[in-house]
């Protein structure tokens, strides 16, 4: 789950990693009395959305007055922002962050994530901050830093020696990040993070160390334990037929092709999309209903992808395992009946129950497409798409 | 067992017995002298090991409680620890992989279907029926349904299976391709390997380099979400391309520098292993 820059800004204060001063704005009224209430110019109107490269895109601005930040919120507001991380349709700016503009010496990198390779937690941090620093990492290796934690240990002096000698930090710059950096990686343990970054994290001419921006992803899997993260949800930021299969339990993905498909198992489900792209057409979404899947989460998921107006035709495929196919074939006859099926529907099925699931089709008097594998599936598929 | 009076540890422990799986205890805490099936159930897995002598055991406690479920049991001295939980947090995992390593124990998961020997015993999910016996090609594969594809369409052209096992599609687990592989290498009646794996991480490029310098037999491999946006979160919390590392176009390559037969169309992946490995036969 992702955040926003001004959410994590909060969560960093919770933690005393220092931040600029500023606040959240999502109207020009707000924005001006956050500026207001700053008393000193230039502030940085920064667009709010969950996607990275804003400054490149336009969202992040130097106002040096009141009505500049007028105008800065009055043209922010509303606009669609495109970056490399939005996709070309970009997203709308519904939110801005007004915050207080720093004199800044120097920019850094530093990221903590759980790293899957070695499995302990991973500190990468660069002096060339304030870019993408999977770019720096192709182009300029030598100037990554990376340092492994063991979780069971935890944190240790010599880790952050290692980071702030190794970015050539002095003086008392050395003291303000080496406390940023065990507070991170406490913030990153308490809440579960998959990610925390902060690029460009400054030291700025009066040599104090802060959190320009913050990036804060968390873990899926642990969200049952952090009520407070999941508080912080903006479903403005995620497609509305995702939103609507979250409340079922299901894991559904918006695409934007136009073959629908409902898979049991997420790596039959991203095979089952590849299968749709190579048979000529593109899959309109991923949709896995999971190992034990009831009838109505089948019915539910069906639904979801027949209110997606891109598709043109569905694709069901169910290896029958904890999910048996007879359960399947129930929710989709199910759903059909509620819902009616305006396109046409290719389903494939296989294993427990699949006499059973294949009758209960068949005599549902219903316009369901059979196929009897995966090639015969791609086939029709791929008819229905050029038909 | 772990879980074991659980309605998933109850359905998968039946399935387990009458594939011919020699379940001698469950474990529950707060259950201790209850049984399931005739099964006696203990309140910690020392105890059933000392009663029963259990060497091996499944996992099927809720994804908060499974990271303790597995360190409980390797803590026992167990020898196989097969984890089907799936949605453990990363954390949660990044931990017990530090505590065990160093121990005398495998961890096999999570999220996984687990593992089969066809005919003989399986410890896992996964619908016995559609696995042939007798070999001689190995299974390893990070997804559960699409493993049952896979097995599926072997079975339909004729070649059985010695082992399957599901790596699982987590991000952190506790076997990788590599050990796999490396068992698939030297185990004799095994003459062939099929490698199914998925976006994320780069689990599959050390395992086509090891493939390269170590294998003598054939692998087939297969790579799933070759069409998934970077970014998303495809299901598995290892499934997802984060920038330029993880995607499904770099995994084919790696592959296939290293000598892997890289099926790309699923639907054919049957006939495709047919030819390679009855080409290494000949």
């Amino acid at each position: 789950m992702k955040i926003h820059e001004y959410q994590a800004k909060e969560l960093f204060r919770k933690f005393e990693i220092p931040v600029p001063e500023g606040g959240p704005a999502f109207t020009v009224d707000e924005a001006l009395n956050v500026a207001d209430r700053l008393g000193a110019y230039p502030v940085v109107v920064k667009a709010q959305i969950h996607a990275g490269g804003r400054g490149k895109g336009g969202g992040v601005k130097l106002a040096a007055s009141r009505e500049e930040v007028k105008t800065l919120a009055e043209h922010m507001l509303g606009m669609t922002l495109v970056t490399h991380q939005t996709g070309p349709q970009g997203k709308q700016v519904k939110k801005l962050l007004i915050e207080q503009g720093l004199n800044i010496r120097k920019e850094l990198y530093l990221s903590l994530l759980p790293d899957r390779a070695t499995a302990k937690i991973a500190i990468i941090a660069s002096e060339a901050g304030g870019m993408d620093i999977e770019a720096v990492a192709a182009e300029q290796p030598e100037k990554i830093i990376k340092v492994f934690v063991d979780p069971l240990i935890g944190i240790q002096p010599f880790h952050c020696r290692k980071v702030a000698y190794g970015l050539g930090l002095e003086g008392t710059t050395i003291k303000g990040f080496t406390a940023i950096l065990n507070r991170l990686y406490r913030l990153l343990i308490a809440y579960d993070c998959s990610l925390v970054e902060i690029n460009p994290l400054v030291i700025t001419a009066d040599q104090n160390v802060v959190a320009l921006d913050a990036k804060i992803n968390f873990d899926d899997n642990a969200l049952f334990r952090h009520p407070d993260v999941v508080a912080l949800r903006d479903t403005d930021e995620e497609h509305p037929l995702e939103v609507e299969a979250s409340k079922y339990n299901l894991n559904y993905i918006n695409l934007d092709g136009n073959v629908g498909n409902m898979v049991n198992g997420a790596g039959l489900a991203m095979a089952t999309m590849d299968i749709i792209q190579q048979a000529g057409a593109r899959p309109a979404n991923f949709l896995d209903v999971g190992g034990g899947a009831s009838a109505e989460m089948v019915e539910n998921g069906f639904r979801i992808i027949l209110s997606d107006k891109n598709v043109k035709g569905i694709l069901i495929n169910i290896f029958g395992g904890i999910l048996r196919c007879d359960v399947l074939a129930e929710g989709v006859v199910q759903a059909a009946r509620k819902t009616g099926i305006t396109v046409p529907v290719v389903v494939r099925m296989e294993g427990t129950n699949v006499e059973k699931g294949r009758e209960i089709l068949a005599s549902s008097g219903l316009n369901l497409i059979t196929a009897v594998d995966l090639k015969d599936a791609a086939a029709k598929v791929a008819q229905i798409v050029q038909g | 067992m772990q879980g074991i009076t659980g309605r998933e540890g109850q359905f998968h422990t039946r399935q387990c017995v009458a594939y011919g799986t020699n379940v001698v205890a469950g474990v529950t805490p707060g259950k201790a002298g209850q049984q399931m099936d005739g099964i006696p159930v203990f309140n910690t897995v020392a105890d059933a090991v000392r009663e029963t002598g259990a060497n091996c055991s499944m996992i099927f406690v809720p994804p908060a409680f499974a990271a303790d479920a597995i360190m409980e049991a390797a803590d026992a001295g167990i020898a196989v620890i097969v984890a089907i939980t799936e949605g453990i947090p990363v954390l949660d995992m990044m931990r017990v992989k530090n505590y065990l390593s160093g121990k005398a124990c495998r961890l096999i998961g999570p999220n996984c279907p687990g593992i089969i020997t066809p005919g003989e015993c399986k410890i896992g999910i996964m619908p016995g029926p559609i696995h042939k016996p007798g070999g001689p090609i190995g299974v390893v594969s990070r997804s559960g349904t699409l493993t049952y594809e896979v097995v599926h369409q072997l079975t339909l052209q004729g070649i059985g299976q010695t082992t399957c096992i599901g790596i699982g599609g987590d991000p952190i687990n506790g076997t990788n391709f590599i050990d796999c592989l490396d068992a698939f290498e030297r185990d004799p009646d095994t003459k062939g390997v099929v490698m199914v794996g998925e976006i994320g991480g780069s689990a599959e490029e050390d395992a086509a380099a090891f493939i390269r310098e170590r294998m003598s037999k054939p692998v087939v491999g297969f790579i799933a979400g070759l069409t998934a946006p970077p970014g998303r979160r495809m299901g598995h919390a290892g499934a997802i391309i984060s920038g330029s590392s993880g995607t499904g176009q770099a995994k084919i390559a790696a592959m296939r520098a290293c000598g892997v037969h890289v099926c790309e169309d699923l639907g054919s992946l049957g006939e495709f292993c047919a030819r390679v490995f009855g080409h290494a036969a000949s």
